[in-house]
């Protein structure tokens, strides 16, 4: 596959680019970060925080040029993606700023602050570099080898509380597997894109399920191996949801089967089990979620989960305030896994209901980027984008307060943790590339600013 | 795949709804379960995040009053601590207001104005429940007068031992000490510190958190006699106090070959006065069987005996009069032994009921509270706790304590230019008595120009140099008891 030749005259009809709504979006994203980050130094020093200024400046500079990039490598991008990945990302720093002020001896926000340069670098390098997301599709093979890789490797490494997911070098740790997300992403694109009729319309019909043939089923079942896999061998309960959770979601839009989303949830099922009941730090999840309150009533104080919980609870409607909260009793990851907890009980439910509406702005402008495009590996990955986005969100989210079994992972964008935000980071990037792509002019086509219908059976 | 696609949305939409309809249960509808848990430091924090109201003692005869507590900000995540400007002195009155340990006494009984969460302080009704807020807090003055409590505090040294001392026409509390005390300011606060002081506080022998005037009840001895005597009179067993009783001496416990001898001389057929005035055994043994199990009784628990209800705000430990003994046991029981015991207090209002003609005004503590500001919130007003005896019961009781205090066991507590009656009492304790006695002496007094006794006075303290003798009350509680009264009357 090639990229279409630009010789064509330019259509009558252009979709707007929209770049300066996105210019003022990301004003006002810099504006609202910088406030609450005043908010936090007037709440707790009753000063507006020195660096401020700085502050301000670094995230406004960051936004900028990450504007420039889009404005002149992906004119037609969604003006949506950009912003609310820059607000979001500030009001993270800000969040941890301000826990920050609890633990003066162990200060996170600085570093954060570097990974998060280090996030826009990497989506400014994918937004230059990469001209045509069909680049990608050649790489499938190699991007599973290398997410193999990936998450083999932290196994040879100490496990940090109970999971073993990091590779430490040199007093940097970082999770190779919040990379292997996209890479799998983009695997599944492609091998889904390539498999689709073989995977939708083969194999036997066994009781009204038509089981496809074993040649395609081998990666499927190899898959839900590696999940599992991971689940066992790494303790990473989050990791192995949302690589099951991307899988059967990307099958089911490929072929269209109901049948594959019920195996896909009796196989979860099965193995969740099994694993829950079995591996002892997964089985205590469990435990800690049907009762959060059991180390209480056992005389041992508040359970983590119990702590976060007390956090939301006082936020309330409309929270305490920022940097008015007491969300440092959850502990150690106060300022990581469960940093929906300090959103939640300084900004309250109005707080934490604009927080989760951003995430699923983001999500559905890549899938509206997905309904655009025209090519299946195209519409595969930003609905697989946007998927793991969702399930992220809803994977934390819900485990911190209380809706399923809490699952160590990172809060996109909000919570601390360098590999989390540089991962997002390209994430966006490649939405904007997908975006852009579904949104620029077609050459050829008749342009007519409506994107044209496409027909449920073009193949 | 448009169509497969837009399912896809659809469940990711739904997964993000799911986090909202759940955020919304955590943090609305759950929130208040979840805000009242007792593990939710929440709480604690808000609660220490602003300085404790303080508990005032009055100093003079006047309106003046002087705070004995106050609060520092330490900082830390529970930041203002309870500190006390006379610790050991006012720690009965007080109790302790402990990060680590809760609170007991006056800090316990009045927390809510205190901590300024008591609905009393906000400006408006339900306030407090609608921000969720507190108001500073407000301050608790006592009845507690400082120059009895001091006096009392010296006049016990250290010793084993309990002063509690009541206005009796009002029921004021104007001295309540115990002795060994303690500081509770050592249990403010959070950490070792506070830990370690807890530990070696219970660990002690003297036991110093022991509130002896009100929580701790000793056998009243000869003390009770009082009671006996009042319970003679209004039953009538007793006509006339001179009047001679056919009391034996020694005398056999009815029904027992045991003789219940007596310390003093000249109880043979002893008046009911002349008993009071040496504290003939004999005599007010007999005179408690003579008004029978029922009659004693009832006329113990129009003291306040066998009350477990009784409030200062705190709560006052059960002063016991069995309702079920044999007549041996009655006798003995009747001069305050056997299963009698007393807490101080409950003493004093012996004491208290004989000064004010009968009646027992309510014990209490707390004059009034105020908010920070100095608005009054709440005050005490005086109400009667029980009728002890009949008027003419009391006058004659009053009559034979003055004659102790004159020419009895009990001239020690004699002030020169004051009404002064009391009684003596020593009580045995310690498996077969081995413990150092306890010497009792209660008492009031009425100065020259006042119409109503002002001050009853009740002081035990353990006296290792007692013998048996009634005396060793009048020896070593008498002069406390003394020293009390004067402070009482301003005779400093």
């Amino acid at each position: 596959m090639t990229a279409p030749t630009v010789d064509s005259p330019p259509p009558p009809l252009r979709l707007p680019k929209r770049r300066g709504v996105e210019l003022s979006l990301l004003v006002g994203a810099v504006l609202i970060s910088v406030y609450g980050y005043a908010a936090v130094g007037l709440a707790h020093d009753d000063a507006v925080p020195p660096d401020v200024a700085r502050y301000g400046g670094g995230l406004g500079l960051l936004a900028l040029v990450a504007h420039l990039a889009v404005r002149f490598r992906a004119p037609y991008a969604d003006p949506l993606l950009l912003p609310i990945a820059v607000l979001l990302n500030g009001l993270g720093l800000v969040l941890i700023y301000r826990l920050d002020l609890e633990t003066p001896s162990d200060t996170a926000a600085p570093t954060q602050l570097i990974w998060s340069t280090l996030g826009v670098a990497f989506f400014i390098v994918v937004v230059l570099l990469l001209r045509d997301h069909r680049v990608l599709q050649r790489y499938a093979y190699l991007s599973v080898a290398a997410a193999l890789v990936l998450m083999i490797v932290p196994i040879f490494f100490p496990a940090v509380n109970g999971a073993r997911i990091w590779i430490r070098a040199g007093g940097f740790s970082f999770q190779p597997g919040e990379f292997a997300k996209i890479l799998l992403a983009v695997f599944f694109a492609a091998y889904l894109a390539a498999n689709r009729n073989a995977l939708a319309y083969s194999g036997r019909t066994v009781w009204k399920l038509q089981l496809p043939t074993g040649r395609v089923l081998g990666p499927i079942v190899a898959i839900w191996l590696l999940s599992v896999g991971v689940l066992v061998l790494e303790r990473d309960l989050g990791t192995s949801l949302l690589f099951f959770g991307l899988f059967v979601i990307l099958l089911y839009v490929a072929t269209g089967r109901l049948g594959w989303i019920a195996v896909g949830l009796l196989l979860a099922a099965v193995g969740a089990f099994v694993v829950g009941s079995v591996e002892p730090h997964v089985h205590s999840r469990v435990e800690d979620w049907l009762d959060p309150f059991a180390t209480i009533d056992a005389g041992q104080g508040p359970s983590q989960l119990a702590q976060s919980l007390f956090a939301f609870a006082e936020g309330g409607m409309l929270g305490t305030g920022l940097g008015l909260g007491h969300s440092i009793l959850i502990g150690f990851a106060a300022k990581s896994d469960f940093i929906l907890a300090t959103a939640g009980e300084e900004l309250g439910l109005a707080g934490l209901t604009a927080v989760f509406m951003l995430y699923a702005l983001m999500v559905a402008r890549g899938y509206r980027a997905g309904l655009a495009l025209r090519d299946p590996f195209g519409q595969l990955l930003a609905v697989g984008l946007a998927s793991i986005l969702a399930l992220q969100v809803f994977v934390i989210a819900g485990g911190v307060m209380g809706l399923i079994p809490l699952t160590g992972m990172a809060m996109p964008f909000l919570a601390q943790g360098g590999s989390s935000v540089v991962t997002n980071w390209i994430i966006v990037a490649l939405l904007i590339r997908l975006s852009d792509q579904a949104r620029a002019p077609r050459p050829g086509g008749p342009e007519t600013g409506v994107i044209a219908p496409i027909a449920e059976d073009e193949q | 795949m448009i169509r497969y696609i837009r399912r896809a949305a659809a469940f990711c939409l739904l997964l993000l709804a799911a986090l909202l309809v759940n955020a919304a249960r955590v943090q609305v509808f759950e929130a208040d379960e979840l805000t009242g848990n007792s593990a939710n430091r929440r709480n604690t924090i808000a609660r220490y995040d602003q300085p404790r109201g303080n508990i005032l003692v009055r100093t003079g005869g006047g309106d003046a009053t002087a705070t004995v507590t106050g609060s520092k900000d330490t900082g830390e995540q529970l930041a203002w601590e309870r500190t006390y400007l006379h610790g050991p002195l006012y720690a009965p009155v007080t109790g302790y207001a402990s990060q680590t340990y809760g609170t007991t006494l006056i800090e316990n009984a009045e927390d809510g104005i205190l901590s300024g969460t008591d609905s009393l302080l906000a400006p408006l009704p339900l306030w407090n429940d609608l921000t969720r807020g507190r108001q500073p807090g407000g301050n608790v003055v006592t009845t507690v007068r400082s120059a009895m409590q001091r006096a009392a505090y010296q006049g016990l040294a250290g010793r084993k031992g309990a002063v509690a001392a009541l206005e009796p026409s009002t029921g004021k509390i104007l001295a309540l000490v115990s002795s060994p005390s303690y500081d509770p300011e050592q249990l403010s606060g959070t950490g070792s510190a506070v830990t370690d002081a807890w530990a070696r506080l219970n660990a002690s022998d003297s036991r110093p958190m022991l509130n002896r005037a009100i929580r701790q009840t000793y056998p009243p001895g000869s003390a009770f006699k009082i009671v006996t005597a009042a319970a003679a009179l209004d039953a009538g067993v007793v006509d006339d106090p001179d009047e001679e009783t056919d009391t034996p001496s020694p005398y056999v416990l009815p029904g027992t070959s045991t003789v219940l001898p007596n310390e003093s001389s000249g109880c043979e057929k002893a008046s009911l006065a002349e008993a009071i005035r040496v504290s003939c055994n004999t005599v007010m043994a007999h005179l408690g069987v003579e008004v029978g199990l029922h009659g004693m009784v009832e006329a113990a628990e129009r003291f306040g005996f066998n009350d477990d209800g009784l409030r200062i705000p705190s709560g006052v430990a059960k002063s016991n009069f069995d309702t079920e003994m044999s007549d041996d046991q009655l006798a003995q029981s009747s001069i305050g032994q056997f299963d009698t015991t007393a807490t101080p207090l409950q003493m004093a209002m012996v004491a208290a009921a004989v000064a004010n003609d009968g009646e027992i005004a309510h014990p209490h503590l707390v004059d009034r509270t105020v908010k920070h500001d100095g608005d009054t919130v709440s005050q005490t007003s005086t109400r009667s706790y029980r009728r002890a005896m009949s008027p003419s019961a009391a006058v004659q009781l009053r009559r034979m304590m003055v004659d102790v205090v004159e020419n009895g066991t009990g001239t020690n507590a004699a002030i020169d230019g004051v009404t002064v009656g009391g009684k003596t009492g020593t009580a045995q304790h310690g498996v077969d008595n081995t413990g150092a006695p306890y010497a009792w002496f209660i008492s009031w007094a009425q100065s020259a120009g006042s119409a109503t006794p002002e001050v009853a006075v009740a002081v035990v303290v353990e006296d290792a140099a007692a013998d048996r003798a009634d005396i060793s009350g009048g020896g070593s509680a008498a002069p406390i008891a003394r020293a009390v009264m004067e402070a009482a009357l301003g005779q400093e």
